[in-house]
């Protein structure tokens, strides 16, 4: 097949898939550090409304929540984009587990090190954004490295609410010269290489928050 | 505060205590003189750490009543002394210091970032200030060369000197030490002793320190506590229990821990 003709249509759809992820993401990552932080420090009520939150898009079908968004939503009146569903769905998504990270890293500080910022008279918020949180997030980088990856693959769900993106793309090229073996492995590699992109990414990220290896590894220098 | 008829910076009285059905201190009273050096002693559980604790308010304590530098652990108007508020508490801690037997340095913080954060974010002091201040603290704890090193960069007693330092940074009126050197390898211990040594010259702070080097504590203390099963059981100059205990309890302890 004459690749010349939809290697442009691969690389825009691409280029949506990779729009969709890096915005689910970072939307993502917004709301797991709202929600996991509310479930260690806010109290009974505020804890509750962020379970309910974690729990309701971490127990239920990615698909069908986006369906339920694209579908169901708009007969109470409230429609978007499909782009834009997509994105908040998968951010919503991604958030739920991404909470959940945030909040066992959060438990995971030491009370020693809690008792330590309390002896300094260090109050609650300082304590959380001076002390427990630069140490969780060095714990949360391995699990918030899967979750994006996790959020690419998903991303070719989007396809199934009439979304141009990769996957959707690949569907169609299909249809047209109906070469399944050439058109799948090409969007197979494609998936591939943007999920090393993030890889990268995220291993510099890691670098970043670890202090150029200094911090927390306990051999002595 | 009103602290000029009274001689005693802090003043435990009847205050009790429980974990759960366990009582660790029951009808306790102490206190201590501005400026004084007390060291507590005795075998482990028997709540000199406790005492510590309740001072730094990491623990709340049931019954009694407790006042530092003339104010009251109990909040004026408050349900009761366990129920004081979060803003009550902050002021009491302003007057305190804690060096924990685990350092309990911030790991994510450099050791001059560790001395200066809490008087910049805490006293609102100007950071300029603070690392000037901070320096000095170093230079007396013998690590201003280490400043821009991370903890775990440090050993053991490095890391209690800088933690001692930046103890000191909040300029506290009473300073607590929790077994400053049981985590530490023995040849590490003289050097963290030493910094607290020249501490205890400072005729201004009071210090209280639970410790079981004995030597140590005979030598820097003004006064000396022998506590079992959550009282004192005998107290007094340094010389007095270690030279001629009256107690059997103290006498069995210290014929135990001395060898």
């Amino acid at each position: 097949m004459d690749w010349s003709a939809y290697l442009p249509m691969i690389l825009q759809g691409a280029g949506v898939t990779m729009t969709i992820t890096l915005a689910s993401i970072v939307i993502g990552a917004v709301l797991a550090f709202f929600f996991g932080i509310l479930r260690v420090e806010g109290g009974p009520v505020l804890s509750t409304i962020a379970l309910c939150y974690t729990e309701v898009f971490r127990g239920t079908s990615l698909l069908v929540q986006l369906f339920w968004f694209y579908y169901a939503l708009p007969l109470v009146g409230l429609s978007f984009e499909p782009i834009t569903t997509g994105i908040l769905v998968l951010a919503a998504h991604a958030g739920g587990y991404g909470a959940e990270i945030v909040r066992g890293a959060l438990s995971s500080v030491s009370t020693q090190q809690l008792e330590a910022a309390r002896a300094l008279n260090f109050n609650r918020f300082q304590t959380l954004f001076r002390i427990s949180l630069p140490q969780a997030i060095v714990e949360m980088m391995p699990a918030f490295g899967n979750l994006a990856i996790e959020t690419l693959k998903l991303s070719s769900l989007v396809s199934l609410i009439s979304i141009a993106d990769l996957t959707f793309t690949a569907q169609s090229i299909r249809n047209l010269t109906l070469d399944s073996a050439s058109i799948y492995s090409v969007t197979l590699l494609c998936y591939f290489a943007m999920s090393l992109v993030l890889m990268v990414a995220i291993r510099i990220i890691e670098h970043v928050v670890r202090r150029g290896d200094v911090f927390p590894r306990s051999a002595h220098s | 505060m009103n602290e000029t008829n009274d001689p005693h910076i802090i003043e435990f009285s009847d205050v009790t205590k429980r974990f759960g059905i366990l009582t660790v201190l029951d009808n306790f009273n102490f206190s201590v003189a501005k400026g004084e050096k007390v060291t507590l002693i005795g075998p482990s559980g028997s709540g000199k750490s406790t005492v510590l604790r309740i001072l730094m308010t990491l623990e709340p304590f049931q019954e009694g009543k407790l006042t530092l530098a003339g104010t009251s652990y109990h909040e004026p108007g408050g349900k009761g002394p366990f129920q004081a508020s979060e803003t009550h508490l902050r002021q009491i801690r302003n007057h305190v210091g804690m060096v924990f037997q685990s350092f309990n340095l911030f790991p994510h913080m450099t050791v001059l970032r560790n001395v200066v954060e809490a008087p910049v974010r805490v006293l609102g002091m100007a950071r300029a200030e603070a690392e000037a201040r901070a320096i000095k603290l170093l230079q007396m704890v013998g690590l201003a060369d280490k400043r821009d090193h991370y903890p775990v960069q440090l050993s053991g007693g490095q890391q209690q000197r800088v933690a001692i330092a930046r103890a000191m940074a909040m300029r506290p009126r009473v300073l607590l030490f929790d077994e400053p050197t049981s985590a530490l390898d023995p040849q590490l211990v003289g050097e963290v002793l030493s910094v607290i040594r020249d501490l205890a010259h400072e005729h201004d702070l009071t210090m209280l320190l639970v410790t079981h080097e004995m030597r140590f504590a005979r030598e820097v203390s003004d006064r000396v506590c022998f506590f079992d099963k959550g009282r004192i059981c005998e107290q007094g100059a340094p010389d007095e229990i270690f030279g001629q205990p009256k107690n059997e309890r103290t006498r069995e302890f210290l014929a135990s821990v001395l060898g």
